[in-house]
């Protein structure tokens, strides 16, 4: 497969004289394959805004390389920009003109045919409302037009910045049809969004950033596996025999954690050497079953955004990756 | 092309736009019926009226200053100081006369063409480039403060192209409502001068002079959108051009006034804007210094500065390139955020 996006080592600093200089993207890197759904996490003031930004050409980088479909940007911006359908941040639009003005508008500074407007229109079900102003919008229906506008050139590649937010549960599963429909329709879908369970059900990769640096990338199911860390529960058959077995596998060197009623071990690579140890020692296994990482235990654990009792998290107190490994990477097979 | 045809159909689909510009048409319409019911053709029955008028005048202050000489006498008679009430001689020297009562000023007012349109480009001129102001301030402002201009760029990436065509659409449009009103209200004052005033002595000379004066107020028409256009794009805001405009007001029409009336510097009003404003459309604009005479000994011409039009444009012109500069520089450096 061919690289859609190119990353490498983008740099953005913001200068202040009162608060000192801010790294927004501190050597950050990425990459997508032509035809995946790709997800993009980060927590609040991670660097994904300004990453999109940077690479549509809003803001100028102080450094890194960027290419979109083979064209370095922003130099060669106006060439592929046409083949680039955007959403970046909330869905901002003139709110006296309709939807389809608003569309119709885009479609004649992007020079695409007029018939393409009615076309996105059915397609994020706003049809029936596009004669309405925007400003009578609902965010979910102003996150549709967004989209419905990031649509309209029909593109290569779509950049969505939080599409679902705003939306309804319904609206939701549309979108997460939709996106997996442009994908297999060959359009390569870059997502960004928060709702870690959404990103997991659609994406085929993921590239999670932390306070400008890449800390996590590869395909989902890599990522999640890179992250288990092998947990595993084990339920015997009376829980009279748990501390029996938890003195057991602690002498062979398996970090155990007693609940009332089963165990939790980590770090086992082969969950069948559990069941053979303990039945040695007469101890028999009613259950054992690998624990399974989400994609939002995994993001708070990279982030170090998980919440703490008691405590109050600032935006930037994400994690901090130091020296020289930059970046993490979740399972072979997936160059950068 | 198309960017600039699309920004086009922006700015006349935009609200503000077609509201600002039914007031405008409002608002001249308003000054036009105005004129047109306050002027009344001076026609013979009128002028013998107002003959009519000036006689009865001339008797009626015959008749009262006949009667205060009378009353003068008598109080003579009785021995009373008269010369403070009545002046001396009973003010018998003041007997009216009647070219004392001419029949010009019981004429109705009535519309000269010749004499008052260019005065009413001006107005014209001033109504439009409000206007064009509003107008252009907002075009760019709110693209920028609702995130429109985010959303062209991203389909549009050369920045400075769409700055420019949008430039390029606001002059245009102002362009094409100068033209068209400006056809209107010159047609709309003849019709008031041939049916309600007079039309007379409109020479070639003198529709040369509309002329000249018509592509002067297209000028500061255009100046004016250009200007609001830049600093609004600059600020990102519609507020900074309306509040650049109103502190250039406040500084240069008040401040400056004052600051200079207390400081004594002689010919002050020309570092107000007003001045070249009226001078751009007068074709100049004479500042007189009352202080150079000392009345006291005799007949004085006072000193005398004289701000030309031409003063006027290089000022104006200097001013929009300098913002203009600025806004297509800083749109081209600035990250969109």
């Amino acid at each position: 497969m061919s690289a859609v996006l190119e990353i490498e080592d983008l740099r953005k600093t913001y200068k202040s004289r009162r608060r000192g200089d801010r790294h927004a993207l501190d050597g950050f890197d990425m990459l997508v394959e032509a035809g995946q759904v790709h997800g993009f996490l980060g927590p609040n003031g991670s660097g994904k805004t300004t990453t999109l930004r940077t690479l549509l050409g809003l803001i100028r980088p102080d450094g890194g390389r960027m290419a979109v479909l083979g064209q370095e940007v922003p130099a060669g911006l106006s060439t592929v920009t046409g083949q680039v359908g955007a959403i970046v941040e909330s869905p901002q639009f003139f709110p006296h003109f309709t939807a389809r003005d608003t569309l119709s508008l885009l479609a004649g500074a992007g020079e695409v045919p007029a018939t393409r407007v009615d076309e996105v229109l059915e397609l994020v079900g706003l049809r029936d409302r596009a004669g309405e102003r925007v400003k009578t919008y609902s965010l979910g229906m102003k996150q549709r037009l967004a989209v419905a506008s990031a649509l309209l050139k029909n593109p290569k590649l779509l950049i969505l910045d939080e599409p679902a937010n705003g939306l309804d549960p319904g609206g939701i599963r549309e979108m997460r049809t939709l996106m997996r429909d442009l994908a297999e329709s060959g359009m390569t879908v870059v997502l960004s969004s928060h709702i870690l369970g959404e990103i997991q059900l659609i994406c085929d990769s993921v590239t999670i950033i932390s306070l400008g640096r890449r800390v996590a990338f590869g395909p989902v199911d890599q990522v999640l596996a890179a992250h288990s860390h092998g947990a595993v529960r084990v339920r015997l058959d009376t829980a009279e025999d748990l501390a029996a077995a938890a003195e057991v596998l602690g002498r062979n060197g398996v970090p155990v954690a007693r609940h009332p009623d089963h165990l939790m071990l980590s770090g086992v690579e082969k969950p069948a050497s559990v069941s053979l140890l303990l039945a040695e020692h007469h101890l028999y296994v009613s259950e054992l079953a690998p624990v399974s990482v989400d994609l939002e235990s995994v993001f708070l654990e990279l982030t170090n955004t998980a919440p703490v009792p008691g405590q109050h998290r600032q935006v930037d107190e994400s994690v901090q990756i130091g020296g020289a490994e930059k970046s993490g990477r979740a399972g072979g097979g997936w160059g950068a | 092309m198309s960017l600039y045809v699309t920004e086009l159909r922006r700015l006349a689909k935009r609200r503000l736009t077609r509201v600002m510009l039914v007031l405008l048409v409002l608002g001249l319409t308003g000054v036009a019926t105005a004129l047109a019911f306050s002027s009344q053709k001076r026609s013979p029955a009128v002028i013998a009226q107002a003959q009519v008028e000036a006689d009865a005048q001339y008797r009626q202050a015959t008749k009262d200053w006949e009667k205060m000489i009378a009353e003068c006498d008598a109080a003579q008679a009785r021995g009373e100081q008269t010369e403070d009430r009545y002046g001396p001689n009973c003010g018998r020297d003041w007997q009216p006369q009647p070219e004392m009562f001419d029949p010009e000023w019981s004429l109705p007012y009535q519309f000269d063409f010749r004499g008052e349109f260019s005065r009413l480009v001006a107005v014209f001129a001033g109504a439009v480039a409000l206007f064009g102001f509003v107008v252009g301030a907002s075009f760019v402002g709110a693209e920028w403060s609702t995130g429109g201009m985010m959303n062209l760029l991203l389909w549009r990436p050369k920045r400075l192209a769409v700055l420019g065509s949008k430039l390029a659409a606001l002059l245009s449009l102002l362009a094409g409502v100068t033209v068209l009103l400006g056809a209107l209200w010159t047609a709309a004052f003849w019709l008031i001068g041939s049916t309600r005033g007079t039309t007379a002595k409109v020479t070639a000379g003198v529709w040369q002079s509309v002329g000249l004066s018509g592509l002067r107020a297209l000028a500061m028409i255009l100046v004016a959108g250009a200007v609001a256009f830049a600093l609004a794009s600059l600020g990102r805001h519609t507020s900074m051009a309306l509040g650049v405009a109103v502190g250039v007001a406040v500084v240069s029409e008040i401040g400056i006034r004052i600051g200079t009336g207390i400081a004594g510097v002689r010919f002050a009003d020309r570092y107000v804007l007003s001045t070249y404003a009226m001078a751009w459309f007068e074709k100049q604009w004479k500042l007189i210094d009352h202080d150079s005479c000392q009345f006291v000994q005799g007949a004085c011409e006072p000193k005398e500065l004289i701000v030309t039009w031409q003063q006027s444009g290089l000022l104006f012109g200097l001013a929009a390139a300098l913002v203009l500069t600025a806004a297509f520089w800083i749109m081209r450096r600035r990250d969109v955020a």
